[in-house]
């Protein structure tokens, strides 16, 4: 509270558009993962129990890769009022452990176009949307890996 | 005497679009129905199992008593994505089977409005839906089916047909909340949504309702009415257990493996023993794993299924000949009941025009996001 008793907003700041995107104050943006030194298993976000084994103990905190290989996909045609349509919903399996679903650009969202297993890379840069408090947001994405 | 359970009374509601209802109203109706069935009262009834998703903390079970009298019985309300009816089922059959009770009422309804069902984010920050993929369940379930093209070559118009065929069954159905035949042609050529879901190969919303009367086999003969009971032999729920891409890609798969061998265990059979299923067709790309999670052909194979025909009426081993939840429709908290009511009908002979004659075995199967998954498999006595 300020001394006049009326409440002071933070300042707007850039955030990360998923808990698992990092935004160091010196360095790049990452995706942040866990690994389970148990059974080896990569996941991304921050996790204190491995969802795969159940161990407690262990849980290394890593960065996922940046680059990775499309699993699978969709090419969405229809989505909720606002929701710039068409746009590909793409299955990422990154290189080094864990999977993500973002969007994939730089490809026509046609089906006979995308190719299962085509290699990608994961990209983070800044999106137009704000919240309701003014702050910006960084998200990921996937582009063909050229 | 076994501690077997049966299925004594059980019916459901025409589904549809009823704005103007509430949801204790559309469970009452589907729970007297299901009395009148087997001619007993609320007054017969020990306990009752309300299983309801969008309204999951408003007490519905206790609001449908109010509807059809209020008796004091204990109730259980439910909520487990699209397992939710089965899974209010199946709290009905463990307290028989446990000795607790003789005889409980189950009932399942939903009002679902229309649109979109789904969607990522909506939480802290920006919304994600559309930023990081779709969550929508039309994308969800096109993931689902496009793996299934990855690994396999099937095709978009594999998947179309079976739309083409539950909406043929339901015009056999006059419960279901369309009649009409939809070709090949219209089907695919519909407006695309997720490919390869276009909108006739997505669930239909709707308003539903869907009861059954469960009971022990003592009180079952003490009443009379083992002529057209029907026994439960196996009751299986599974959640989903952890697979590799299970947090971005939801996995239906190994959730639907993992009820369907327990049920099977259970139940001493085998999916060559199953006369006809009710399976959980929310997307037509959707029926094709099924075909494969729940044992119907080999690994590779539900393509060249759905091509032979042999899941129509009819065939081999006849799936979702109510119309499925591809058009009969789908109000998330009653399907799960709705099916058994579906197989119980088949199995008592009554089922008219859609009848798979003969039927001795019968199969329900639900699988809701998140993961839920139930498996009932049901018995001629």
């Amino acid at each position: 509270m300020s001394a006049a008793g009326v409440a002071t907003k933070p300042a707007p700041t850039t955030k990360g558009v998923v808990p698992f995107l990092k935004i160091p104050k010196d360095g790049e943006p990452y995706l942040a993962g866990s690994k389970c030194s148990s059974c080896g298993e990569v996941v991304a976000g921050t996790r204190t129990v491995c969802g795969k084994c159940g161990a407690r103990k262990g849980i290394e905190p890593v960065k996922l890769g940046t680059t990775g290989k499309l699993y699978n996909f969709t090419v969405v045609h229809r989505n909720f009022p606002g929701v710039p349509v068409p746009f590909i919903s793409a299955i990422v399996d990154v290189d080094g452990g864990g999977t993500l679903k973002g969007n994939l650009l730089g490809v026509e969202p046609d089906p006979n176009k995308i190719k299962f297993d085509m290699p990608v890379k994961i990209v983070i840069r800044p999106v137009p949307q704000k919240d309701k408090d003014g702050n910006s947001y960084l998200a990921y994405f996937f582009e063909p890996k050229s | 005497m076994s501690n077997d359970v049966y299925v004594v009374g059980t019916d459901m509601i025409k589904f549809g679009r009823f704005p103007e209802r509430t949801v204790p109203e559309l469970g009452a109706q589907a729970a007297l129905m299901a009395l009148d069935d087997c001619g007993l009262t609320i007054q017969d009834m020990q306990a009752l199992y309300s299983g309801n998703l969008f309204e999951a903390s408003g007490g519905v079970g206790q609001r449908i008593l109010r509807e059809i009298g209020q008796t004091g019985i204990p109730v259980v309300n439910t909520a487990n994505a699209c397992a939710t009816g089965a899974t209010a089922f199946r709290e009905g059959w463990m307290a028989i089977k446990a000795g607790v009770y003789d005889i409980v009422l189950c009932v399942g309804c939903e009002q679902m409005g229309t649109g979109l069902l789904g969607g990522a984010g909506g939480g802290k920050g920006i919304p994600t839906e559309g930023l990081l993929g779709s969550g929508t369940m039309p994308s969800v379930f096109a993931h689902v089916g496009l793996e299934h093209t990855r690994k396999y070559g099937t095709t978009f118009e594999q998947f179309a047909k079976v739309s083409v065929k539950n909406h043929h069954h339901s015009t056999l159905n006059a419960k279901a909340m369309y009649q009409k035949e939809t070709p090949l042609e219209e089907v695919m050529g519909a407006e695309m949504i997720s490919y390869p879901n276009t909108k006739l190969m997505c669930s239909v919303n709707v308003d539903g309702s869907a009861a059954a009367v469960l009971c022990s086999e003592k009180k079952a003969r003490e009443l009379g009415l083992m002529g057209r009971a029907v026994k439960v032999r196996a009751s299986a729920l599974a959640s989903d257990p952890y697979t590799s891409r299970n947090i971005a890609m939801m996995d239906f798969n190994a959730v639907t493996r993992l009820a369907a061998k327990t049920a099977y265990d259970m139940a001493g059979l085998g999916p060559d023993d199953v006369d006809l299923i009710e399976l959980h067709d929310c997307f037509a790309t959707a029926e094709i794993v099924h075909y494969e999670n729940l044992g119907l052909c080999k690994d590779g194979e539900a393509g060249r299924l759905i091509d032979s025909g042999a899941t129509q009426l009819g065939g081999r081993i006849p799936v979702n000949v109510s119309g499925g939840l591809l058009s009969k429709g789908h109000p998330l908290g009653a399907t799960g009941i709705a099916n058994i009511y579906e197989v119980t009908t088949h199995l008592r002979g009554e089922a008219g025009n859609r009848q798979v004659d003969g039927a001795r075995i019968g199969l329900t199967h639900v699988v809701g996001a998140g993961s839920a998954c139930a498996v009932h498999i049901l018995e001629k006595v």
